[in-house]
């Protein structure tokens, strides 16, 4: 038999906090075949991230980790820390989650890909460049020349993943460490990630650890699966016998997250809330005497009407204006074009002139964790709206709301004397959506609510929409890269494209049939991920 | 990564202002600053209320007379020091006798002796209740008695024969508030004004920052000069003067931070919810910079006491016969060669007080942005 890549052995990992000891993995094992990929699932907080910083030597300082991490059978843990240095980025690397944050902003990419190649693996500047070069395209970044002088921020998310990539591959690795590397990236480009990595993989003959929350992607890309939950490790097993044969409940209801049900459309003769007509943003300067035409049509002439009680899906990789679209109808950016309201046209209102209808036109953001003020309590944030828009109420009535809409979202009342931080992701989501819907709003503009949660979070989310939704006679305009939520959501669906709806039509027809090439691709990626891999394997 | 924290934090509410308390309870040296400033500053309140001595009183007798836990004048000063003070009173001295606290002299004079020789004794620091005990019909001979004034000068005395330890105590109140005074106009302008400029953005934003440019590109004696012209001499004045200048750094600290801001969702979702500007900077622009304002509160009251020290150094700030750390160092430094004390307390009184701040401001960063570390 082989010998493993790496072996983990009772790893038990411990941060000393204020509140005392908590242990964020409590005895895990595992191990990794050369070549083979394994993924190692749990939801957020299942502490499967840490084992990684902790092998790595990259835990926060006032964690600890006991037990033994052994590469090639080396023990890794008690591994003075330049001999650990000689392993990491070279035989074993790492690439994160968040491709904006890993890359300093300040040099370019190709300096940033040579200079380990340089310093560590002793090559002539000349050298090292035409490496990187060659590495940028491994990876299959296009235009690779020109991507050398480009700064990070030129990048878009997914490039910049593969210059990651790039990174860690530059030393040929043993094993390659992935933590969460597609779940900050839409699902076409997290198609096309995976598909390099496989591809990479069956070049270079490496091992892959990839740690996900995401099971779709497990099951089309993994060997072997360890499935964990609050430090522990709930299953083991093959790819095969846990998607098919599932032993704990834990996985059972992982795997049947999945977000199900659709939505009916409205009828045909419902009232027409919210129209938009050409509705376009530009970004940037035209052309002066000193600067050059910066201009970026971010919504180009987009017409959308929501109908009483209908949910719009508005679906698209990131950077195609979906969000833009969403804020622009709220008049919350500058933009162009028509846009009314029960018959009054908003468009164009400054801020003052928008207050009063803001209570009907709510929103719902993306980020659970930065949308809610760090230093007020869930209570002063969801009555935040209250005291604009009813301030005659008086302090026990506006209670009385609040604890109606935390109750309303499925939160303990006595939550709202708590602060944010002290949440997680979900209830915090669940906190934003109180906040808009205390204030009885006709339209939602849900921005992304989903996507930075996990799976059963996302269903219980997607539960709690759809319920307020038929409650209060609300009507959504759901902005998501996520199709199966889109799908389990909407009953018309916009599919947009750089600034432009390149397909439009009820959920059931766009997913039925799609018409155009770049729907097919979204849905493919979506739906199909492991057909795709095989494909592209094959 | 982080999230592992929310159940185990769920089972207590506390805002992020009590765990920055927590955390900087763990920081032993912040700590310890805490407690010296504490210190320092009850005894900048009421040291000059108990101390033994007027900070203004003049005692010709003790002129730089160095630290001492015991009390002047020392048993073999005394005699000396009655004899010269008796000089001039032109009696032949039979005897001089200190026994305990009281001084004994017997006299004789051919010419006769008024009883308000008594006087020349009184005169002298080092003797009170001059009084006379018997006196020679004739006038031939007298003896007197006087007690002898125990002084205590722990640190000793100044060039002009003040009292230094109540002289730091003084000092020490008008340092800590000149600081606290400069910083907070600091703190309220700069706040006010950068949050302003950064959330309303644009050409407003603009225009602010370059009267901030212009308002730095002032020479800043030249202009403590003006105001010394306008307003007098006028320390309280000055110093708020002078946080009027100071505000300038706190504006652009709190200028970025808002920028920062302004583009987080939580300010979005208030401008969605209609919430008008004020509203946005009182509840969340304003709060979410304060663990930065404090840092650098912190940091600048050092700054200003500094400067103050520079400006009684160059003899505009605080005027004789009240003082500051700055003023007393500078004299002390004068007479470092004969009177090293008068150097060495008003200068570990300083470096204490500023280390003090320094490390408190050090350790609120950690406990405030404990993402920085």
């Amino acid at each position: 038999m082989t010998q493993p890549v790496l072996e983990i052995d009772d790893i038990r990992v411990t941060f000393d906090t204020a509140d005392g000891d908590v242990n964020a993995v409590r005895g895990v094992s595992m191990h990794v075949m050369p070549g083979e990929t394994v993924a190692v699932v749990g939801e957020s907080g299942s502490g499967k991230s840490q084992i990684m910083m902790a092998a790595m030597g990259l835990l926060a300082g006032n964690g600890a980790a006991t037990g033994a991490v052994r590469y090639r059978g080396t023990d890794l843990l008690t591994l003075p820390a330049r001999k650990l240095n000689d392993l990491r980025g070279a035989k074993i690397t790492m690439i994160f989650q968040e491709p904006m944050t890993s890359l300093d902003p300040l040099y370019r990419i190709g300096e940033q890909l040579a200079e380990p190649l340089r310093v560590h693996g002793g090559l002539s500047v000349k050298a090292a460049m035409a490496r990187a070069l060659e590495l940028l395209e491994l990876v299959q970044i296009p235009n690779p020349e020109a991507k050398l002088r480009a700064y990070p921020h030129e990048m878009s998310g997914g490039q910049r993943q593969r210059v990651m990539i790039a990174m860690a591959l530059a030393n040929d690795p043993d094993l390659l460490i992935a933590d969460e590397p597609t779940t900050a990236l839409d699902v076409t480009i997290q198609a096309e990630i995976l598909q390099l990595l496989a591809d990479l993989q069956a070049r270079l003959g490496m091992s892959i650890l990839f740690i996900t929350h995401d099971l779709t992607i497990v099951e089309a890309f993994a060997d072997r699966v360890y499935v964990m939950r609050q430090g522990l490790l709930e299953e083991e097993g093959t790819a095969q016998a846990i998607f098919g044969n599932p032993q704990t409940d834990y996985t059972k209801m992982l795997l049947a997250a999945e977000p199900d049900g659709v939505k009916l459309p409205v009828a045909a003769d419902a009232p027409v809330l919210l129209q938009g007509d050409d509705v376009r943003v530009t970004f940037g300067k035209a052309a002066g005497w000193f600067s050059k035409d910066t201009t970026l049509r971010a919504v180009d002439g987009i017409s959308l009407s929501l109908r009483k009680g209908q949910t719009i899906g508005v679906v698209g990789e990131s950077g195609s204006g979906k969000s833009t679209l969403g804020r622009a109808l709220l008049q919350l950016l500058p933009a162009e074009g028509r846009v009314v309201y029960q018959g009054e046209q908003i468009g164009g209102l400054d801020r003052a002139g928008m207050r009063r209808y803001r209570d009907q036109l709510q929103m719902v953001f993306q980020d659970p964790y930065g949308s809610l003020s760090p230093r007020m309590t869930v209570g002063e944030i969801v009555a935040e709206g209250l005291s604009v828009h009813e301030p005659e109420l008086s302090r026990a009535e506006r209670d009385a709301r609040v604890m109606q809409a935390l109750d309303d979202v499925g939160l303990e009342p006595s939550f709202r004397n708590r602060f944010p931080h002290e949440f997680s992701g979900g209830q915090r989501q669940r906190v934003a959506i109180a906040r808009a819907v205390i204030l009885r709003p006709d339209v939602i503009v849900l921005d992304e609510p989903t996507s930075a949660l996990d799976r059963s979070v996302q269903k219980q989310v997607i539960d709690l929409l759809r319920r307020i939704q038929v409650e209060y006679g609300l009507s959504y305009i759901f902005i998501s890269h996520d199709l199966a939520v889109v799908r389990a959501l909407s009953d018309y669906v916009m599919v947009m494209k750089e600034g432009v709806v390149v397909e439009e039509g009820p959920t059931a027809q766009i997913f039925g049939a799609p018409q155009m090439e770049y729907t097919r691709a979204l849905m493919r990626a979506a739906f199909n991920l492991k057909s795709l891999l095989l494909e592209k394997a094959g | 990564m982080t999230d592992m924290m929310v159940n185990e934090a769920a089972v207590k509410s506390r805002s992020l202002w009590q765990m920055a308390v927590i955390r900087l309870r763990r920081n032993r040296a912040a700590m310890l600053s805490i407690f010296a400033l504490g210190f320092l500053g009850l005894c900048g309140i009421f040291g000059p209320m108990v101390a033994p001595h007027d900070y203004a009183e003049v005692y010709p007798a003790y002129v730089k007379v160095p630290a001492s836990i015991s009390a002047y004048p020392r048993a073999e000063e005394v005699v000396p020091e009655a004899e010269s003070a008796l000089r001039r009173a032109r009696l032949d001295l039979e005897l001089v006798e200190v026994n305990g606290e009281t001084l004994t002299v017997i006299g004789t004079s051919e010419r006769g002796v008024d009883a308000r020789v008594t006087r020349y004794l009184d005169r002298s620091d080092l003797f009170t209740n001059a009084r006379v005990v018997t006196l020679a019909e004739d006038g031939s001979r007298i003896e007197m008695q006087a007690d002898v004034d125990r002084l205590y000068f722990l640190f000793g005395t100044d060039a002009n024969g003040r009292d230094l330890f109540s002289r730091v105590l003084i000092s020490l109140r008008v340092s800590l508030m000149i600081g606290l005074l400069a910083a907070g106009v600091a703190l309220v302008i700069g706040v006010l004004y950068g949050a302003t400029a950064g959330f309303l953005g644009g050409r407003i934003d603009n225009m602010m920052m370059r009267i901030v440019d212009v308002l730095y590109s002032l020479p800043f004696i030249f202009f403590v000069i003006l105001l010394v012209v306008f307003f007098g001499r006028n320390v309280v004045l000055m110093f708020i003067a002078v946080g009027c200048v100071e505000w300038l750094d706190m504006a652009r600290i709190v200028r970025g931070q808002t920028l920062s801001l302004r583009r987080r969702e939580f300010v979005q979702a208030a401008e969605a919810l209609g919430v008008g500007s004020g509203a946005i900077l009182k509840r969340h622009i304003i709060p979410n910079t304060l663990g930065t304002v404090i840092i650098y509160m912190t940091l600048l009251i050092p700054k200003v006491i500094l400067l103050e020290s520079f400006l009684s150094f160059l003899g505009l700030g605080v005027q004789e016969p009240l003082t500051s750390l700055g003023v007393l160092i500078s004299e002390g430094a004068k007479n470092m060669q004969n009177a090293p004390d008068m150097l060495i307390f008003p200068a570990v009184t300083l470096t204490v007080l500023l280390f003090a701040l320094n490390f408190l401001g050090d350790g609120l960063r950690d406990a405030l942005d404990p993402k920085d570390r």
